[in-house]
């Protein structure tokens, strides 16, 4: 493979697993936020939307001395013997599921709220456990809300950069990134590949975003008519 | 042991609202709650279904669904309910919704199936189609059906037709009359429309702010003159009767009730053997000492005056009486009760201006 498909296929697996990861994390953390009236709501709401306003660089740093090998996470992943997450893909991951956690959390939240409590009585009245309710109820109909998460915390993902760079570096294969590998293209004045790795960049994500409105506006229209 | 009816007391109070509920109920047939909203008859009606918590007692035929102890989930709970308004997942075709709650019900419990069911419900012609391409009507039918595939041992329905249209109303009331002669479980009907509940209702419970006034057997209960809801204008007792004969050349027909018979319109042209609920409203009874047939009023029934009770409005005096085992409510002039000399046990000759078969 060559160094330019490397990171690529290194970026949208990132971006893939991110994805996965956070749909599996970000569900519930929403659904809490969307239902509960517990006090710490609102803390929890303004933990989780951090990563919008925060430059990347400062949750960059604080990550990399957490899981560094004097901070807390990284001694504890030292001891199971994970060895520490800074410079592997694995730490990657770790602070991408962290930095794109809003981009799931929001759009999920939002559907949620907008889910009528009647249709989870009437599942309940129809022998439907909690979570089988949340199951074939909640998701079939938050399905545009789970697209459109989705989709961001992809795109989100794909065009991390300054996290990246305090605790991934730039290591080709592991941890070197598409905005990583441009940036360097264009520090080394090789205009030529920068232009190949950001134009597809730019196709690539309009296309997605393109989709995505494509097939919001169709499922709305599905949910207007009734 | 089992004891048969439903037995619930509950106890809660919420935002100003208290429910305070004492109920035996029966064990099968229509029990119809009734009263203003905000009475407290919809809570009631979570609190049987597990909707909202509230302490209490529930236990359903012999089954405890609730006591000091144990609670069980409303998806533990063999109930069904129908909601007032629309309620179909609006994700899933007309036959989705029927199988949501049937593939959940153990198959040694299923006896209920989607066959009978459609049928009673006439739904054939709609099984593929979505709830947003349904009419109101149609969509109340639908959940009515999907809550009975869970085979429920108890039926709980919450105004099912306030939300609709008075033609869908006409449209959904004969399939109500099916499925409470044809289901062997308790219904418990919540409603605020005198006329639904004089349609299908065998038991009455009358609730005001969130306590019990008074229950009992339907005709009994309309039939009692201190009735602490003032029905007034509609006060009305409810007679069951058959219908004997019809008259083709004057468009009568006979209904024989126990203790007699009385000639009706006949509109809706019954068949001879049917049976039908009549309802007599207290405003179209009058009282004479002495049959005097050289009048309009052709029904004439002797009767006992039974109680007399001042009404609400002052000089009204509405009066029970009974013909056979039948009650009857006559509201009359408090002057002509006077003048009449009405006691209880006399011997009088009830005329009844206007029958109406219950629709």
């Amino acid at each position: 493979m060559s160094p330019e498909w490397q990171t690529v296929w290194l970026t949208l697996k990132l971006a893939g697993i991110t994805t996965a990861l956070l749909m599996v994390i970000g569900t519930p953390i929403a659904w809490w936020l969307a239902r509960s009236s517990h006090w710490l709501r609102q803390p929890v709401a303004a933990l989780v939307a951090l990563p919008l306003v925060l430059p990347p660089t400062v949750l960059g740093f604080y990550l990399l001395l957490l899981m560094g090998p004097e901070g807390v996470v990284g001694t504890l992943t030292d001891t199971l013997g994970l060895g520490t997450l800074p410079f592997t893909f694995a730490g990657l991951v770790v602070a991408s599921v962290l930095y794109s956690l809003p981009f799931t959390v929001q759009p999920l939240q939002n559907v949620f709220s907008t889910i009528n409590e009647r249709m989870l009585e009437v599942a309940a009245t129809l022998r439907a456990s909690p979570l089988d309710r949340f199951f074939t109820v909640v998701i079939p109909l938050a399905r545009p809300g789970f697209l459109t998460a989705a989709v961001l915390t992809f795109a989100h993902t794909l065009g991390e950069f300054g996290v990246v760079l305090m605790i991934g570096g730039n290591i080709p294969g592991e941890t070197r990134v598409l905005s990583v590998a441009i940036y360097d293209h264009v520090e080394t004045l090789q205009y030529g590949s920068a232009h190949l790795l950001a134009g597809g960049m730019l196709v690539f994500s309009f296309l997605v975003l393109l989709t995505l409105y494509l097939i919001n506006g169709r499922l709305n229209n599905g949910n207007l008519k009734s | 042991m089992k004891e048969p009816g439903i037995l619930a007391r509950f106890a809660t109070g919420f935002a100003g609202f208290r429910l305070d509920v004492d109920l035996e109920l029966p064990g099968n047939g229509v029990t119809a709650l009734f009263g203003h909203s905000g009475c407290g008859k919809t809570t009631l009606l979570r609190c049987i279904a597990g909707l909202q918590s509230c302490a209490g007692k529930l236990s359903v035929n012999g089954d405890v669904w609730q006591d000091d102890n144990t609670r069980l989930p409303v998806h533990k709970r063999p109930l069904a309910y129908v909601f007032q308004e629309t309620s179909l997942f609006p994700h899933l075709s007309v036959n989705g919704n029927l199988g949501f709650g049937y593939h959940r019900t153990p198959v040694a419990q299923r006896q209920i199936h989607p066959p009978q069911v459609i049928d009673w419900l006439g739904l054939s012609h709609l099984l593929d189609r979505r709830p947003d391409r349904l009419s109101g009507g149609e969509r109340q039918r639908v959940a009515i059906a999907r809550a009975l595939l869970t085979s429920p041992r108890l039926l709980l329905m919450d105004e099912p037709l306030s939300a609709l249209d008075q033609l869908s109303k006409r449209e959904i009331l004969p399939y109500l009359e099916t499925l409470r002669d044809s289901l062997d479980i308790p219904i418990v009907y919540v409603s605020h429309s005198p006329a639904e509940v004089a349609r299908l209702a065998d038991y009455i419970v009358m609730m005001d702010q969130g306590r019990v006034v008074t229950r009992g057997c339907l005709q009994e209960t309309l039939a009692r003159p201190d009735q602490p809801f003032a029905l007034e204008e509609d006060a009305a007792v409810i007679v069951p009767a058959v219908i004997r004969e019809r008259d083709p050349q004057w468009h009568l027909c006979r209904a024989e009730f126990e203790g007699g018979s009385l000639w009706l319109r006949d509109d809706h042209q019954p068949e001879p053997g049917s049976r039908v609920r009549l309802q007599i409203l207290a405003r179209d009874v009058s009282i004479a000492l002495a049959a005097n047939p050289d009048q309009s009023i052709q029904n004439l029934l002797p009767a006992r005056v039974m109680d007399i009770a001042a009404d609400q409005r002052p000089g009204v005096t509405t009066v029970r009486l009974q013909a056979g085992t039948t009650s009857f409510l006559s509201r009359i002039t408090s002057r002509s009760a006077h003048q009449l000399g009405l006691s209880p046990g006399m011997e009088v000759c009830l005329q009844i201006k206007s029958v109406a078969i219950v629709e």
